[in-house]
């Protein structure tokens, strides 16, 4: 075993897990916030009542994504630091903005929220959770400026005396279209989770409470929620294959062979279909794969806007690769993880979809539901779109290998860096084996806790409608909200 | 002004930042459980950082991405260099981090201690690894010709980093006691006064001889003199202010006495980042670690607008959250019980 596999396990299931938690906070702290902003405006009671209820859930999720987030700043300089030394006058930069302007917001109003319900005036509190929803948003922007750098270096320049990538337009960096299309990819991925997390917790809690003959409490309380989230899938939906499809056709000039070995195109054509399933001996060459149903001209268009586009097989570019940077080199990443985690997250996505089509029909005009079929297919749906987004991660990380950065094919030929050349060189296997192993035990514990605790949460619903409670009016005596 | 020598000072800014908060916030971590008689002890203890703890850490992920930004060669060697004591302070952030959001969730004895020992190794581990690592920077660590830090994990266990470790455990301690003594009241401002008190007269001995055994060993400067005896003013002021029970001055001054001793270390190290026992002339230095001129004319902007509104939020949060608590101001446990007995099922 070499230190380069298990660093790059390490990577995987370190970031892989994170993004559990990120896209839940990204796109449900701007809901809170929208749910807060509904009680200050309108009065009414529920929002209130909701606002507590999936701001708890918020607090729970936050905690680890913000606890694991750490370990994702450091792990550059510990285990990829050949990388940091290499592209650190770049991708430094965005992290460190990250933190100024992102991380201190979203965790200085965070502690304001929690605390602050009854020591600050109510629209004060309201921005605090505003803030938030807008450091999470912004932290996404930084840290997906440095990740489109990976993908598709802009702004910087190879210094042969240094052999560094050299900062030269910070402005590209922040316009690089990659990012562009990242960013709205993520966020609205992003919102997706969250508003397939509200709509399903509020569904299955409506069912619940209208099968206990809360009928009330079904239609004041959980259908709102519900809606607001159908209404999130919707919109988000729509940015996310709007975005995706934009994102694909950067890809197919950007990153070519990404977009052939997600139809494990080995050979190029005209007209390349889609297909829906494929099978291969899983050995990463070409000569296994057997697509069985497909599609005519899908692939081709979603690369290039024409069913009878020209699409490169993965071959062609190898070939052109070994030219330009080198023979030597397998520059094809493994196509069954690229082909298939680009299929699942097409397919998981669809779970919110399938939510939002039962959903708004069962809810339309007003109507309330008690069908146990659509309290299961909430559940079920719930966890799918975290599914979509990691293999979409999956797939954009593993489809960039064997390089940590590709090569920009408009841009310096010389930035450009193979992963195995990233790895530190300094620190033995053992050490980074126990690191490894380290992070995985305490987030699969992590996992399971993380788990429990949404679950009864959610599972409790939201609190009774509070009555009016005597209040000597002095600050002292009155507990501390949301305590620890 | 020189760039790189800016971004040096900006960055022991931050870290001066990250240890006088957090310093405090370890402190109140390792302190919980020995201060505290009851639960509801505990919580006030932990209520106290509350809502600022997670706005202190930030502090560290920005001195760690600026140095990424700046400085990539010391980034790069320092934390590949240092990776067994790092990967042991990240998984004791990881499970303090938690432990202070979870343990009130859910409403039992057994899951509640063992989120208090997530809190109290959680919070001796870095307070005690801090220490070691910086004790090591000043120093000096093997570094190869090609800036590869080849110091192995029990070679950086040296009776000289120890002492460092020690030296910040105890500033942390008493920062943290002195913190705790300030922001409640009632019987446990007593107990953490008095413990602030006795826990001071071993922190200045012990940072005492840690700050002459560094200055007259491996500083270069006359002038780090200044800060050795700022420290040692300040921590004699502790000393009294404690038995004085002067919350806000022994807070004031203990702050001080870290921020000293942050100075010292990054004024010993300049103008190296990373020197090397072995051989200086594959030291790590502000010249040749940093990032280009105009990286860091981006980066000196954005903290230029960042930095002010960052500390007016960060200071009003203290002030919103300025009065002292007091046990009768913790509520009665929210969290859920153990067992699930809710009929949770699927309709």
């Amino acid at each position: 075993m070499e230190a380069l596999d298990v660093a790059r396990w390490q990577f995987g299931i370190v970031t892989v897990y994170h993004f559990i938690f990120v896209p839940l906070t990204i796109g449900l702290a701007p809901l809170v916030a929208i749910m807060q902003t509904l009680w200050n405006v309108t009065g009414k009671d529920h929002w209130l009542r909701l606002t507590k209820f999936f701001g708890k859930l918020l607090l729970i999720n936050f905690a680890i994504g913000v606890v694991t987030g750490i370990v994702q700043e450091f792990q550059f300089g510990m285990n990829w630091s050949e990388y940091s030394r290499f592209v650190g006058d770049v991708f430094g930069a965005p992290l460190a903005i990250e933190g100024l302007a992102a991380f201190f917001l979203e965790s200085t109003f965070l502690g304001l929220w929690i605390f602050g319900w009854d020591k600050l005036p109510k629209k004060i509190h309201l921005a605090c959770i505003w803030a938030v929803a807008i450091g999470t948003n912004l932290s996404a922007y930084f840290i997906l400026a440095a990740n489109s750098w990976m993908q598709h270096p802009v702004g910087a320049v190879f210094n042969p005396e240094t052999g560094r990538a050299e900062m030269v337009d910070f402005g590209a960096l922040l316009t690089n279209n990659t990012l562009v299309a990242a960013y709205s990819h993520t966020i609205s991925t992003s919102l997706l989770v969250a508003g397939t997390f509200v709509a399903g917790l509020a569904g299955w809690l409506m069912v619940r409470a209208a099968r206990s003959s809360e009928l009330d409490l079904a239609r004041t309380v959980y259908r709102p929620a519900a809606m607001l989230g159908l209404i999130t899938i919707v919109l988000a939906g729509v940015g996310v294959v709007v975005s995706g499809d934009y994102q694909g056709k950067l890809m197919y000039e950007q990153q070519p062979m990404k977009m052939s070995a997600a139809e494990a195109l080995c050979v190029g054509e005209e007209g390349a279909s889609f297909s829906i399933l494929t099978i291969g001996d899983l050995s990463n060459s070409c000569e296994g794969v057997r697509h069985i149903l497909t599609i005519p001209g899908v692939t081709s268009y979603l690369g290039t806007g024409d069913f009878n586009g020209y699409l490169p097989g993965v071959q062609d570019i190898q070939a052109q690769y070994a030219a330009q940077y080198g023979p030597d080199v397998d520059y094809q990443p493994n196509l069954a993880v690229t082909y298939w985690s680009f299929r699942l997250m097409i397919g998981f996505a669809a779970g919110s979809a399938a939510l939002a089509l039962a959903g708004l029909w069962l809810l339309r005009k007003g109507r309330i539901t008690d069908k146990a079929w659509f309290a299961r297919l909430c559940l079920v749906a719930i966890p799918m779109p975290f599914a979509a987004a990691s293999f979409g991660w999956i797939f954009t990380e593993m489809g960039r290998q064997p390089w940590v950065v590709a090569p920009n094919p408009t841009g310096p030929e010389l930035i450009r860096m193979l992963t195995q050349d990233g790895v530190s060189t300094s620190v033995p296997v053992g050490e980074v084996l126990a690191s490894l192993l380290t992070f995985t035990a305490l987030y699969s514990v992590l996992a399971v806790v993380w788990f429990t605790l949404m679950r009864r949460y959610a599972a409790l619903g939201v609190a009774p409608a509070p009555s009016d409670e005597p209040d000597d009016g002095s600050e002292d005596s009155r507990p501390l909200s949301f305590a620890y | 002004m020189d760039l790189p020598l800016l971004w040096f000072l900006l960055i022991a800014v931050l870290w001066l930042g990250y240890l006088v908060l957090e310093g405090f916030d370890f402190g109140v971590g390792m302190l919980m459980r020995p201060l505290s008689r009851t639960d509801t002890d505990r919580r006030l203890v932990i209520n106290t950082i509350g809502p600022v703890w997670d706005g202190n850490e930030v502090w560290l992920l920005v001195a760690g991405g600026a140095t990424f930004a700046a400085f990539p060669e010391w980034y790069a060697t320092m934390f590949s260099g240092f990776y067994l004591p790092l990967l042991l302070i990240l998984a004791a952030l990881i499970i303090r981090g938690v432990a202070f959001e979870y343990r009130g969730k859910i409403d039992d004895d057994t899951w509640r201690a063992r989120w208090d020992w997530a809190i109290t190794i959680g919070s001796w581990v870095p307070s005690v690894l801090w220490g070691v690592a910086f004790a090591n920077l000043v120093r000096g660590v093997r570094i190869d010709a090609d800036h590869q830090m080849v110091s192995g994990f029990f070679e950086l266990l040296n009776p000289f980093a120890l002492l460092g470790g020690a030296t910040t455990t105890l500033l942390f301690l008493t920062h943290g006691a002195i913190f705790i003594s300030l922001k409640t009241d009632g019987e446990m401002r007593e107990r953490a006064g008095r413990l602030a008190a006795v826990l001071s007269v071993p922190t200045v001995v012990v940072a005492g001889v840690f700050a002459l055994w560094a200055q007259t060993a491996y500083s270069a400067h006359v002038w780090t003199w200044a800060p050795v005896l700022v420290a040692a003013g300040a921590l004699v002021g502790v000393v009294l202010m404690t038995r004085a029970r002067r919350e806000g001055w022994a807070f004031t001054l203990s702050a001080l006495a870290i921020a000293a001793v942050v100075v010292f270390i990054f004024g010993t190290l300049f103008p190296n980042v990373m020197p090397a026992s072995n051989d200086p002339a594959n030291s790590l230095t502000i010249a040749n670690a940093s990032s280009t001129d105009y990286t860091l004319t981006v980066m000196t902007w954005v903290a230029a607008f960042m930095t002010p509104l960052v500390l007016a939020y960060q200071g009003w949060t203290y002030w919103v959250f300025r009065k002292r608590l007091t046990a009768a101001a913790i509520p009665a446990h929210i969290g859920l019980p153990l067992r699930d007995e809710s009929t949770t099922s699927a309709p």
